[in-house]
């Protein structure tokens, strides 16, 4: 009898979530923080799941030559109006200087000379953007993670916070200013690199002239332009809009590893 | 266990076809190969001016149709430029981060709904006792093949079990087109492709894998479509008690006849 009323009770419930399915209801849970939260607990579970599979050093897919694409599509700002990104432009960014501060022992600053005379790798791999295209590019710079083991990070490091020179967006309760964070792993992965060039040429404008990361095993909005400062920080609550991203502050995934 | 992962299944899968059409708006055109042609998508959907409105465009293969109304252009007085009508996405708005979040969490929830539909099936001998058609069975798809057709569905203990087509389909559901789903959702991850650098290569390149997984999605709400009608056309109620409570009545034979002579 009560195994009855159970199941009665079953289909009741089963009726009544399924009556609530219609798509005004979705929209109104969409912006439920309790049903936000809930859904954006799967970003956690992904990437626990795929940090358990890749190893630290495991490296994205690198095409031939003849791979890369006719067409790079920019994304993003294209050409950040900012005054002093302008400025730095009009001199072919011989007054532009990286930043290399937080948590190190050794702050730098680091022009693009600089950054030429140091070790390099170049690397042809597909940059997958959030929107769902691809396209694949080959790309040289700077392993970060040498530049990281040269300003020494302290012990308490735990991530690395990119600083962009473009503002981006229009949002009146957020930053618009372009920033993006990654993990240690990240960091130190062979493949993650500060680009100057792209296809054999300084890196264009669209593109994040004079400078910009490659995060391989990311989305395309992880590697980001124009970046002009990088700091070691414990916890990135502080910064921005607290999500440690342009994008995350956006409702994206911090980790873009899907 | 078979009805329960199913009841959840239909959740799942509606929830990540409606998140996926929010998904694919975001970049509404689908290519093959490993990166995107630009210039040459296997297919978009978009907008033109044809005088003074705009009108939507699909293209497939080179080939342009007018979808204005539901594909490229639709809502009140056709004023919204989006692939997927407002009704078809999740959320209904343009939202692309908020679509994924819907798509990641169902996507997890429908894979290990699966994954328990999978083991008890084959450990309760479902798939073999009820899903792999029996060779009297195979024998006999021509004849119901026209039987479907003519909406002449089995009847006394034959209905009982799944007819040949039931079967086949359910067949092809599981074991080809939801592995592909999952298969090609996971070469798009750029994580999971430095895992398995071999599988989007297998699939011809993470766009087409992209195409495929869309392919397979409406393959999926085809099989979802015709799957209802014939529910509802084999007798809904009698069909929608046993597949939620497993209680399936069958008809005397005489008292059928009676009535259809």
């Amino acid at each position: 009898m009560s195994e009855k009323i159970d199941r009665r009770m079953l289909l009741k419930a089963t009726a009544a979530v399924l009556g609530a399915m219609p798509l005004a209801g979705c929209d109104l849970a969409s912006q439920d923080p309790t049903v936000r939260g809930i859904l954006d607990s799967a970003e956690e579970l992904t990437e626990a799941a795929q940090r358990t599979l890749l190893s630290r050093q495991s490296l994205a897919r690198e095409f031939p030559e003849t791979a890369i694409s006719k067409h790079f599509r920019a994304n993003g700002s294209d050409n950040p109006d900012d005054g002093d990104y302008q400025r730095l432009a009009r001199s072919g960014f011989a007054d532009w200087r990286l930043d290399v501060g937080g948590l190190v022992d050794h702050p730098l600053r680091l022009s693009l000379t600089d950054l030429r005379a140091m070790p390099s790798r170049t690397q042809i791999t597909r940059h997958d953007c959030v929107e769902g295209w691809s396209c694949i590019g080959k790309w040289t710079g700077v392993p970060l993670g040498g530049v990281l083991q040269q300003a020494g990070l302290k012990a308490n490091a735990r991530y690395i916070v990119f600083y962009c020179a473009d503002t981006f967006g229009d949002s009146l309760d957020l930053p618009n200013k372009y920033y993006e964070s990654i993990d240690l792993v990240d960091a130190f992965h062979p493949q993650t690199i500060l680009a100057y060039d792209m296809n054999g040429k300084p890196l264009e404008v669209p593109y994040g002239a004079p400078l910009r990361v490659r995060v391989e095993r990311q989305l395309g909005y992880k590697m980001a332009k124009y970046v002009m400062r990088i700091e070691a920080v414990e916890s990135f609550g502080h910064i921005g809009g607290g999500r440690g991203s342009f994008w995350a502050d956006r409702g994206y995934e911090w980790y873009a590893g899907i | 266990m078979v009805r329960a992962t199913h009841w959840i299944g239909v959740v799942c899968v509606t929830i990540l076809l409606l998140s996926g059409l929010q998904i694919f708006n975001a970049h509404p055109a689908l290519y093959l190969g490993m990166d995107s042609d630009f210039a040459h998508p296997a297919a978009s959907i978009g907008v033109a001016q044809r005088g003074e409105r705009k009108i939507g465009v699909t293209t497939v293969f080179g080939r342009s149709f007018d979808t204005t109304g539901l594909l490229g252009v639709s809502g009140r007085n056709d004023a919204a430029e989006r692939a997927f009508p407002a009704w078809a996405t999740l959320p209904g708005y343009q939202d692309l981060a908020t679509g994924r979040r819907w798509h990641f969490f169902f996507a997890w929830l429908l894979v290990l709904d699966g994954l328990a539909y999978l083991v008890f099936s084959l450990a309760s001998g479902h798939v073999w006792r009820d899903l792999i058609p029996p060779a009297r069975q195979l024998r006999r798809i021509g004849a119901s093949v026209l039987d479907h057709l003519r909406l002449r569905f089995p009847r006394g203990e034959e209905a009982r079990s799944y007819n040949v087509l039931q079967r086949l389909s359910y067949l092809a559901v599981i074991f080809v087109i939801a592995p592909l789903l999952v298969l090609t959702g996971l070469t798009m991850s750029p994580a999971l492709d430095a895992v398995f650098p071999f599988v989007a290569p297998l699939l011809g390149g993470r766009q087409t894998a992209r195409t495929i997984h869309f392919i397979c999605a409406f393959l999926l709400l085809g099989f979802a479509l015709v799957h209802v009608a014939m529910v509802l056309l084999s007798g809904v109620w009698n069909n929608m008690r046993s597949m939620i409570t497993g209680w399936y009545r069958i008809k005397p034979e005489g008292s059928l006849h009676v009535g259809e002579n």
